[in-house]
């Protein structure tokens, strides 16, 4: 980074600085909906909530208290399988016979009901994953009806979905999600799913089982025929059982792409059909001539998003040289005002790291950032006592070959690069294993519509960032997966031509 | 300057000063709305506010006995629960002396609207006639408005000039400068305007956004946008420049996202009334009514604070 350039402010004075400081403290301000959360949750398997066949439970703790919530069941093969034949007899029996006008009835249903017990699910998600209230609140659980709403408009109109092609159902779907949208990336599976008149067993993230769970009520709710949708929760194993098991006969991950790794290798030689959204890197571009205010606002959502636990998360920035200590400067007082601290406080920006475990892997890569000499820069807030928490942190001075560029910290991490011209920009943002999303910001339309077909990334956004809707797809290349979620695209992988 | 053509001119001071995405600032200020006030902050809040607000009267039919309640009003909103004071009282610059016989010599300063308020169109010489006569009278702080003719058509250093003028014409009054956003129409050129004003006045004198006389007034959007070029003109020079949001703030919980806007932005150093303000006259009742909610527990009856300022 330059000392100084022909763009950038002289250096500020010291006493030119603004005081963010506790004049104006607010007071805490909690959602005290009651969540709904059972001391115990059975599997889902068959319309009912039945114990697990070797009687085990795990328990899911509040990251932001590290006091248990729940004790969760722990599903083995032998559950595993039962959810799978549930599964294949309502697909043949129900599911499969019943005409798309009737199963988007279902999903309207289900979609309607999700909006009734919104807050509740809310709050359970915020208690059991450490995102902030306002978040799940104004995005996880609105979005995830959402996408019940647009796939139940396409259950009685898949004809139309790829025309000239005679399109079917796979059977059943297995499916395994991750940790860092629970009930949304539930519905990002589940409502294409069944809109495709798939039926569906599926395996939350061990330590955020509960909104899936809670949603298998919510099934209950709304009459869905028995075995539909199945829920088995447990770890690693689960999953592997789910995926592995003869009647699922397509897969959809969303996870690390270390585990869809294992998962694309245990499958390989089946006619199993696969999806994958895994990890990514993804490149924020600042061109000089970009509205810096809104660019840093679109950094900061694209990073502090969720506690950065978002796998399209903007996390390499990249900034045109010459405004590089502008735009630091900007984002060093931007995040002096993001706030820390109780998830359920509806003031909190950012609220806990999911585990313990993601919050040693943050912290080992913000260590090596420092070793390799990158130059960090955190709010300096405090933390809260318990719980797991972790500064906004910014990292500039940053080079392609230091660990926290390239490793995917999924945290609340950024790392500044710095670009000359485009060429170097698209270079330095498709130099990674990953292409899942990247940002662009700029006033020029022009170089805006160039970016986005030079840089490999399943989302490339332009003057925004973590814009979703159910009706775009979203996927990645390269080590970010394949296949779409959302959107026409992300329909058709839930179903064959014949 | 009559050899640069209006967008030349206006690109170039974007070149200098940067462009406003619209989008990203109504998604900035979004989030100022789902910020939650309680308790002990909400009461902090509400009391500031009261502080910041200059009451204002501003209607072809003002008479002495109105600007007398008015005054009485800002020196003591309610008579129970120890309201602060206003921070002035705004009126027509032929109200000054009748303002002054009330508020002399208090807390409450005197603001007075010259410079052919709202609209400008008079001969400069006319203007800077009414800013002495204002300040003659006894007003504390003049607000004036620019002349949004010269802005558009890009004759800067007219606009600017007229400015100076005004200043030079305050002596030691503190001075408001209104954009009037709603006849600049873009984001961008509210940015643009707010540079070219504080260029040209002392620290902490005021721009403001609007004159309350147009369809469209102070939003969160405009707000942001001028707080924004505040905060760059501070860094890059080191004056201090004031804010005042006029015109369409009329209750308690719009004020506080105006002012959580102004502690993330501009920092604990602008949340007083010497560097924010209040334009508005309804917005104070409500304040008053909300801080006795928060005092008593509950809310009074509707017919104790009037929704019209008739009633003050």
């Amino acid at each position: 980074m330059p000392k100084t350039s022909s763009k950038s402010k002289p250096k500020t004075n010291p006493a030119r600085e603004f005081v963010f400081g506790d004049l104006w403290e607010f007071d805490p301000a909690p959602e005290t909906a009651d969540p709904k959360v059972k001391k115990k949750y059975n599997l889902f398997i068959g319309g009912a909530f039945v114990a697990p066949h070797s009687g085990k439970y795990f328990a899911t703790i509040n990251p932001a208290t590290e006091a248990k919530i729940a004790d969760i069941a722990l599903a083995d093969a032998s559950d595993v399988d039962a959810a799978c034949k549930a599964a294949q007899k309502a697909f043949t029996t129900v599911w499969s016979k019943m005409p798309g006008k009737e199963r988007g009835k279902y999903l309207y249903r289900i979609a309607r009901l999700l909006q009734d017990h919104a807050r509740e699910f809310a709050v359970a998600e915020t208690m059991d994953g450490g995102k902030p209230i306002k978040e799940s609140r104004d995005f996880d659980v609105p979005m995830a009806a959402a996408h019940f709403f647009y796939h139940a408009g396409w259950a009685d109109k898949l004809e139309f979905l790829a025309p000239g092609r005679q399109l079917a159902p796979h059977g059943v779907v297995g499916q395994v999600i991750p940790w860092n949208f629970p009930l949304l990336m539930l519905a990002w599976k589940i409502a294409p799913a069944l809109a495709a008149g798939n039926c569906v067993v599926l395996k939350p993230a061990e330590t955020t089982s509960i909104t899936a769970l809670k949603f298998g009520e919510i099934c209950q709710e709304a009459g869905l025929p028995n075995g539909v949708v199945n829920i088995v929760s447990g770890a690693g194993e689960t999953g592997a059982a789910v995926i592995n098991h003869p009647l699922t006969s397509k897969v959809a991950f969303t996870g690390s792409t270390e585990v869809g790794k294992i998962i694309m290798r245990s499958l390989a030689g089946t006619e199993k059909k696969m999806t994958m959204e895994l990890g990514g890197k993804a490149a924020n571009i600042i061109f000089d001539d970009a509205p810096l205010d809104q660019a840093v606002e679109g950094i900061v959502n694209g990073i502090f998003f969720n506690q950065g636990h978002v796998c399209c998360a903007g996390s390499r920035l990249l900034v045109q040289e010459s405004i590089a200590d502008e735009v630091l400067a900007k984002l060093k007082r931007r995040i002096a005002t993001l706030r820390v601290g109780d998830p359920l406080d509806k003031n909190t920006d950012l609220g806990a790291i999911n585990s313990a475990e993601q919050l040693a892997k943050i912290t080992d890569l913000v260590k090596s950032g420092v070793e390799e000499g990158a130059e960090k820069h955190d709010n300096g807030c405090k933390l809260p006592a318990k719980g797991f928490f972790f500064r906004p942190t910014i990292f500039a001075n940053v080079s392609m070959s230091h660990r926290i560029a390239r490793e995917e910290i999924f945290g609340p991490v950024l790392s500044i690069l710095t670009f000359r011209t485009l060429e170097e920009a698209v270079e330095k943002a498709n130099n990674t294993a990953y292409g899942l999303s990247a940002g662009v910001w700029t006033d020029k339309g022009s170089r805006i519509l160039k970016m986005s077909t030079l840089l490999k990334a399943g989302v490339v956004w332009a003057n925004t960032y973590n814009k979703f809707d159910p009706t775009s797809p979203f996927g990645g290349y390269k080590e970010s997966g394949f296949g779409r979620e959302g959107g026409k695209q992300g329909l058709l992988d839930y179903l064959k031509a014949l | 300057m009559p050899a640069v053509k209006a967008p030349a001119n206006l690109r170039r001071l974007f070149d200098e000063i940067g462009t406003v995405d619209y989008v990203g600032i109504e998604e900035r200020v979004a989030k100022y709305t789902t910020r939650s006030i309680k308790k002990k902050s909400k009461v902090f809040g509400l009391r500031l506010a009261v502080s910041m607000v200059d009451l204002t009267t501003l209607e072809g039919k003002d008479t002495p006995g109105k600007v007398a309640s008015l005054c009485q009003k800002a020196l003591c909103p309610h008579d129970q629960g120890d309201i602060p004071q206003t921070a002035a009282v705004c009126v027509y610059p032929a109200m000054v002396k009748h303002a002054k016989k009330h508020v002399g010599g208090t807390q409450v300063k005197i603001a007075s609207v010259a410079t052919a308020f709202p609209s400008g169109q008079a001969p400069l010489k006319t203007r800077l006639a009414e800013v002495h006569a204002a300040v003659n009278d006894g007003a504390d702080e003049i607000d004036m408005v620019i002349n949004r003719g010269a802005f558009l058509s890009g004759e800067f250093g007219l606009m600017q000039d007229e400015i100076a003028a005004v200043v030079e014409a305050c002596g030691e009054a503190t001075l408001k400068v209104i954009l009037e956003v709603s006849e600049l129409e873009t984001y961008d050129n509210i940015r643009a305007a707010s540079f070219l004003a504080m260029r040209v006045i002392r620290p902490n004198d005021f721009i403001k956004t609007s004159t309350g006389k147009t369809s469209s007034n102070a939003t969160l959007g405009n707000n942001q946008v001028m707080l924004e070029a505040i905060r760059d003109h501070f860094l890059a020079t080191g004056v201090p420049i004031a804010m005042k949001p006029a015109g369409g703030i009329r209750t308690a919980k719009q004020a506080l996202q105006f002012l959580i806007a102004v502690k993330e932005t501009l920092g604990d150093e602008w949340l007083n009334n010497r560097r924010y303000r209040f334009g508005a006259s309804a917005l104070l009742n409500d304040l008053v009514r909300q801080l006795e909610k928060e005092r008593t527990g509950a809310y009074q009856a509707p017919w104790n604070f009037s929704e019209a300022t008739e009633g003050y």
